[in-house]
């Protein structure tokens, strides 16, 4: 599905990851950890396509990126759905309108998949709050919404870069319970988190695999996790 | 070339949930609008001088070629029989197709406008004028002048030659530079919507990530971006060109303001060419913002 081999990714001369070596398969959940600048926005990054790797091989569904047009990396971010920390909201259209963003530009039709949008807004809980703008959100919401936007079109694999940074640990937990269901209907799952707690708490309910950035390489995180 | 189709057909269809994807941007919406429109307005004027000069030197070069005079300068006394001489000479001369005598009324309206219209052209030596008109193959000006000089000696033949062609030339001049004109105009309407599409694909640097993170394909993306400047530039060109043709219309008509700029506007059919300029205009900005959009997105990724 995702796989990175001896991947290496170097910006401005520095390199920032080094013999990086993943396989995300299908139903697999990860956390990838790290402290702050460890680069794990980078791997994830590599992982939807929106970076390339300076060594190694990163392959998308089978193919490698470097085969990839534009177009090709945007057809595959449709099988890929992202978390962002900051959201990425369009904030000119309402919390619904930003949920079907991936639907709208992929030219389906919103008005046929409303029933699908609406049992999606009322999953994470928004149903109350589809009509209201993105800054009118809390951080809570915001972190649903962009949740909601990233599964609705079913994606093989959601990939999620601190979606409880901004939350408290009530919404934190929310969240990952939210996600964990994903992986239940099969979808597979990596949160990059520095939030260790978390970690413990989700590993009570699902079986995940913890990976930990640590001088640009990738390792498998200690018995303690 | 499908793929151009493809574009069009999109731009006209449009796309209401994909034209809300990109939020409307003010300042260059106005600025769009407002280039499109002037340069429309300065454009049917370009294309009224491109017609009406046009007009001219086909007017110019036909009747000053198809006509020629004869003076006839001679002593008092001699100037009617050299007048019957010369039109029995032009009567008998291939390619003149007809040849008269302007009467005393006709030779006054002449001198009129230097004079006035009480000016007593009999009692002063005014030379004669012949008007001669040409067959279609014309005549043999050389030929015509050694026979005069033979048979009618204060004969002189003018057949406008001298300065018909510098007349012409100077018609065909300013019809270039009409069309010049428009081409300058068309280049600067590119110019324009390229910068100002060029600032709203900046502006939206941060939507067209979040497209782009979400699934958007480069062509969803400046169709979105196309779309509304052509349609800015067409809705712009349409009230320039209105307002332009109003303009034309108001001019001084050709008995109110004579002389050399009598005809500048739209005759006939040719009111239906201003109709063109919103739709270059809209072509124009539909290939600008198209590759503003399509080089913008390449750096962009």
């Amino acid at each position: 599905m995702i796989d990175l081999e001896n991947v290496a990714y170097s910006y401005g001369g520095a390199e920032l990851l080094s013999d990086i070596s993943l396989k995300l398969q299908p139903g697999s959940f990860h956390f990838l950890t790290g402290p702050s600048g460890a680069g794990k926005t980078t791997l994830l990054k590599l992982c939807y396509g929106a970076l390339v790797p300076t060594a190694g091989y990163a392959k998308l569904f089978g193919r490698d990126v470097r085969e990839f047009s534009r177009d090709d990396i945007a057809m595959a971010r449709r099988r890929i759905g992202v978390v962002h920390q900051d959201c990425q909201f369009l904030n000119h259209l309402s919390v619904s309108d930003n949920i079907a963003l991936p639907l709208t530009v992929s030219g389906r039709d919103t008005l046929d998949e409303s029933a699908n949008l609406h049992e999606l807004t009322n999953w994470v809980g928004l149903t109350q709050r589809a009509g209201a703008l993105p800054p009118e959100l809390s951080g809570g919401e915001r972190q649903r919404a962009a949740l909601a936007r990233a599964v609705i079109m079913s994606p093989d694999v959601v990939l999620a870069d601190e979606p409880t940074g901004n939350v408290d640990w009530e919404m934190s937990q929310r969240l990952m319970r939210l996600l964990i269901e994903l992986n239940r209907m099969g979808k597979t799952i990596m949160i990059a988190t520095h939030d260790l707690a978390l970690i413990r708490a989700a590993k009570t309910h699902v079986q995940a695999r913890v990976l930990r950035i640590s001088n640009r390489r990738l390792q498998l995180a200690g018995a303690d996790l | 070339m499908s793929a151009f189709l493809d574009t069009v057909r999109g731009l006209l269809a449009g796309d209401a949930q994909a034209d809300r994807v990109v939020p409307p941007t003010g300042f260059t919406a106005w600025l769009t609008l407002f280039s499109a429109g002037a340069m429309a307005f300065l454009a049917v004027f370009a294309l009224a001088l491109s017609l009406a000069t046009s007009r001219l030197a086909d007017r110019w070069g036909d009747a000053l070629a198809r006509s020629s005079t004869l003076r006839i300068s001679a002593r008092e006394g001699q100037v009617l029989a050299q007048t019957d001489a010369a039109l029995q000479v032009l009567a008998t001369t291939p390619g003149v197709a007809s040849a008269r005598a302007l009467d005393a009324d006709e030779q006054r309206a002449l001198l009129e406008p230097w004079f006035g219209p009480d000016l007593p052209i009999e009692t002063l030596p005014i030379p004669q004028l012949i008007e001669v008109v040409e067959t279609a193959e014309g005549y043999d000006a050389v030929g015509l002048r050694l026979r005069l000089a033979a048979e009618v000696p204060g004969a002189v033949l003018d057949d406008h030659t001298r300065w018909r062609r510098p007349l012409v030339r100077a018609a065909s001049r300013l019809r270039l530079l009409g069309w010049v004109s428009l081409v300058l105009i068309g280049g600067t309407v590119a110019a324009m919507i390229t910068l100002a599409a060029n600032a709203a694909l900046s502006a939206n640097a941060q939507v067209i990530g979040v497209l782009r993170l979400v699934g958007a394909q480069d062509g969803y993306i400046a169709q979105a971006f196309v779309r509304r400047f052509t349609l800015r530039a067409l809705m712009g060109a349409a009230v320039g060109m209105v307002a332009g043709c109003l303009a034309v219309l108001l001019l001084p008509s050709t008995e109110v303001g004579g002389g050399f700029l009598t005809g500048l506007g739209f005759q006939g059919w040719h009111w239906l060419w201003p109709l063109m300029i919103p739709l270059l205009a809209a072509l124009v900005a539909f290939l600008a913002t198209r590759a503003a959009a399509q080089r913008t997105l390449r750096n962009m990724s």
